[in-house]
């Protein structure tokens, strides 16, 4: 699940190696699976379910399914990236809240100045509503790098604060249309949340693209190197001359922005922006990361193991949902999930230092 | 002459490092029994041993002639063996009685804790640390470090020792606070008990010891009554015969200067006072000096990791102003830092990401990293060092002392220094990488590397450096070349306190 590739190398394997005991191989077994452990969840969830519902595996389902598991994966992607540092960030559904609003009052009301009253196209519309959302998210990188707030307290403080601002945005009112006008040139707002293209939502469209964006700046780029140098070791990252500082509002910015596209897409689902958007989604988005195998400490995970925990949780709400379990074992059944993914986490570090001492 | 506490033929592997090679120690009653030895001489596992937080791999331990079994810190403790660590073991956020009785509070009435008879017994203790005006109030995390140690003294002082182990308790005392410790150390003479005691402060021990006992490479290799030794008996036995069969010495003619620092000054519990000095091209420069001496935080500053109030850093005949970790490295100096798993090595990593950590952004075609490029460099490191791996993938935690050390040198050499920083570069690493590591030192100094680096073994420094820094107390109280270098001299002026004690 980390991104140092640590399968037995092929020298080792070449190596006389001293008959190697069952326990050894056993334990191999073990790693695989328990490495793969979200896809098996995943695979035994789906097969559960479909045997008890027959309509969990229809097409429209599954579709549905996805558009909602859509929205979770692009928070949980941007948070992986703060988690990869060693950070967290609480405030993202408060960011997607804010930008909700930001971009609901842009349509609904346009811009007042002085001379008068300008709207702007979409595209303008949701444009502005992410660069909202990373500004948020760079004030939180500010706190954490320059004045040195731990990550909880930062964004547990800008939770809040966003929240109000959304809030403040509206005076607690919703927007209620967001289909806009030919003659101001804003319509066209519903196409990304309510949309689908080739049958695929618009939203899992644009999941897909920002997970592909995720993987390769997190795997293909030395940004994406410094992201696991810092969450791995801060000190070694700053003695290799990795401007640690940068590297951690960066995180917050795209965290910021991921969030902010949440929102939108939310917004766009429903034709409606309210203050209340998105409240407590930074739960579900932390725990798709973690359930995909991030390490809270820092320096282990993977975006696609995150897409992965979010399809977990977002296939099992919608399971439950499906064959009828009342709200509150929902809410015990998600809860024990979590917990059982972190205990296989450390289980998986042990097994493998186990092995890695065995071959070194 | 009774003894009291015997440790008969006694061995201690660590995989396949064999810590101690059939030892026989005897610490006698009522003595101060003094251990000297270098780093990794197995002073610090006996002692561990004798505390019971490790069992030999053979031999046996004898308590008043009896066999004792000590497979625990309790068991210990209740046959009387107590023992302070070097490293601190104090609750910051609690006070010193609170600390003193910590784990075995004084009890009222079966349940709640005896504050005030806490208290008292905590003041008798402080009295006889000699710091009688100290408040048992106080949090322990207010306290300097000297007394804090006193303190951790004073844990040990509560219980019913026979003997106590001290592990280089003066490391972090100041003058006054070493004369209250013998102080202490001559009361618990009086009071039959039996002090085993490791430094490497010979000024200081012979003051208080009664016999010393000298370890070099797992061997106990000399044990004698303090009165018939003296200064350069004790430093013969701890550096043995022939140090230059292990460490390569560098004969590289000399060249420019690369790094000249004036003046570099850094505030702090551990300062840097008024640094001057140079390395020149293709030369190895040591800095020798007691744990903080302020040797690291000279480094850490050189490299931009701290501030300086004054002084300038001149890298090959240009000042760099911005002081900054890049600038630093831009400016050609790198560091392998002292401890590796703390600065140097980023654990979750592979040995391939490791090495190109810092050089990261030049494996780059079109902004996205180019995979061929990565490994290549990082093979053609390996097989330059001659860095024994399981595969360029394998977690860099799963290397050996020497080889992660490598690793990290290797990161230091891809940014292309003129003038490598290295802090310990021998320290936690078998005898084999040591001479190894030597070899590279002195084989870069031959490319016109300037190399300046920290060490605290004398045998080391004297066989590696062309030039020999002495540092005490944040400055540079001498220097000698490898013609003039003796190790009483090195000695003394480690243990100086101003420039003007070492010249004389």
């Amino acid at each position: 699940m980390t991104n140092t590739d640590v399968a037995a190398p092929a020298s080792t394997a070449a190596a006389p190696r001293p008959e190697e005991p069952r326990s050894t191989a056993l334990k191999r077994a073990a790693l695989l699976l328990v490495r793969g452990r979200t896809l098996v969840v995943l695979v035994i969830l789906v097969i559960i379910f479909s045997s008890i519902s027959s309509e969990y595996l229809t097409q429209s389902n599954l579709i549905l399914m996805t558009k909602h598991v859509a929205i979770n994966a692009i928070l949980a992607i941007g948070v992986t990236f703060v988690i990869l540092t060693g950070g967290i960030d609480l405030s993202v559904g408060s960011i997607a809240g804010l930008a909700s609003m930001v971009a609901g009052g842009l349509l609904f009301n346009g811009l007042n100045f002085p001379g008068g009253t300008v709207f702007f196209s979409v595209a303008m519309v949701l444009l502005i509503g992410i660069v909202a959302g990373a500004l948020v998210g760079a004030v939180n990188g500010l706190l954490i790098t320059r004045l040195k707030v731990a990550p909880f307290i930062a964004t547990l403080g800008m939770l809040y604060v966003a929240r109000g601002a959304a809030q403040l945005h509206s005076d607690g009112g919703t927007y209620p249309d967001l289909a806009g006008t030919e003659a101001r040139g804003n319509t066209g707002f519903g196409f990304i949340g309510a949309d689908s293209v080739l049958g695929i939502p618009v939203a899992v469209w644009i999941m897909v693209v920002v997970a592909a964006a995720a993987i390769v700046v997190t795997t293909k780029t030395p940004f994406g190197k410094r992201i696991y140098a810092v969450g791995g070791n801060e000190r070694a990252a700053v003695l290799s001359g990795i401007r640690v500082n940068r590297v951690k509002i960066a995180v917050y910015v795209i965290s910021g922005a991921c969030a902010a596209l949440a929102g939108l897409l939310l917004t766009s689902e429903l034709g409606a922006a309210y203050p209340d958007t998105a409240t407590t989604y930074e739960l579900n988005a932390i725990a798709a990361a973690v359930l995909g195998g991030t390490a809270l400490a820092g320096g282990r995970g993977t975006i696609i193991g995150t897409v992965m925990g979010a399809f977990v949780i977002g296939f099992l709400s919608d399971g439950l949902v499906l064959v009828g379990v009342s709200t509150f074992w929902q809410s015990v059944v998600k809860g024990a999930v979590i917990i059982v993914a972190v205990i296989t986490e450390q289980a998986q570090q042990r097994l493998q230092s186990d092995l890695t001492r065995r071959t070194a | 002459m009774a003894e009291i506490l015997e440790a008969r033929n006694i061995s201690k592997n660590y995989g396949g490092v064999r810590a101690l090679k059939d030892v026989t120690f005897t610490a006698y009653r009522g003595q101060v029994n003094v251990l000297v030895g270098e780093n990794g001489a197995g002073k610090s596992t006996l002692m561990k041993i004798l505390s019971g937080s490790e069992q030999p791999t053979s031999g046996e331990i004898l308590l008043d002639g009896e066999p004792a079994q000590l497979d625990s810190p309790r068991a210990a403790q209740a046959r009387g063996i107590g023992i302070i660590h070097q490293e601190l073991s104090l609750f910051p956020n609690l006070s010193i009685a609170e600390n003193l009785f910590a784990g075995r509070e004084l009890r009222r009435g079966g349940l709640f804790v005896d504050a005030g008879g806490q208290r008292r017994r905590a003041r008798e203790v402080l009295k006889r640390l000699g710091q009688e005006r100290l408040d048992p109030d106080t949090l322990v995390g207010d306290l300097p470090i000297g007394q804090q140690q006193l303190i951790e003294i004073g844990r040990v002082l509560l219980e019913d020792v026979r003997v106590l182990i001290m592990d280089e308790p003066t490391s972090a005392l100041s003058n006054h606070e070493v004369d209250v410790l013998f102080e202490v150390m001559g009361d618990l003479r009086r009071d039959d008990v039996t002090v085993i005691y490791i430094s490497h402060k010979l000024d200081e021990f012979r003051r208080i010891g009664d016999w010393v006992t000298v370890f070099r490479d797992g061997r106990l290799v000399a044990h004698e009554s303090m009165s018939k030794t003296d200064t350069g008996w004790i430093v013969g036995q701890m550096v043995g015969r022939d140090p230059d069969s292990l460490y390569v010495r560098n004969s590289s003619p000399v060249g420019d200067v690369l790094l000249e620092v004036r003046g570099l000054t850094v505030p702090g519990t551990v300062k840097v006072d008024d640094v001057s000095l140079r390395v020149r091209a293709g030369e190895v420069v040591g800095i020798y000096g007691l744990m903080g001496a302020g040797r690291t935080e000279l480094m850490e500053t050189l490299m931009g990791m701290r501030r300086p109030i004054a002084g300038n850093v001149v890298v090959k005949g240009a000042t760099e102003p911005k002081g900054t970790v890049q600038a630093r490295m831009a400016a050609g100096l790198a560091l392998v830092p002292e401890d590796r798993q703390r600065d140097g090595l980023v654990q979750t990593m592979s040995v391939r990401d490791n090495i190109l950590l810092a050089t990261i952004a030049r494996m780059t075609r079109g902004g996205l990293l180019a995979g061929e490029a990565e490994q290549r460099t990082a093979k053609d490191k390996v097989g330059e060092l001659a860095i024994k791996i399981p595969g360029l993938g394998a977690l860099v935690t799963s290397l050996s002392g020497g080889n992660q050390q490598k690793v990290v040198l290797a990161r230091a050499l891809l940014t292309e220094p003129v003038v490598l920083l290295l802090d310990e570069p021998t320290r936690g690493i078998d005898v084999g990488a040591k001479s190894q590591i030597a070899g590279l030192m002195a084989e870069l100094a031959a490319q016109g590397f300037g190399v300046l680096f920290i060490s605290s073994e004398l045998a080391e420094v004297m066989a590696m450096a062309d030039r020999v820094l002495v540092m005490a107390r944040g400055r540079i109280t001498a220097e000698f070349t490898a013609e003039n270098v003796t190790e009483e001299a090195l000695v003394t002026a480690s243990a100086a306190d101003s420039v003007l004690e070492a010249t004389t």
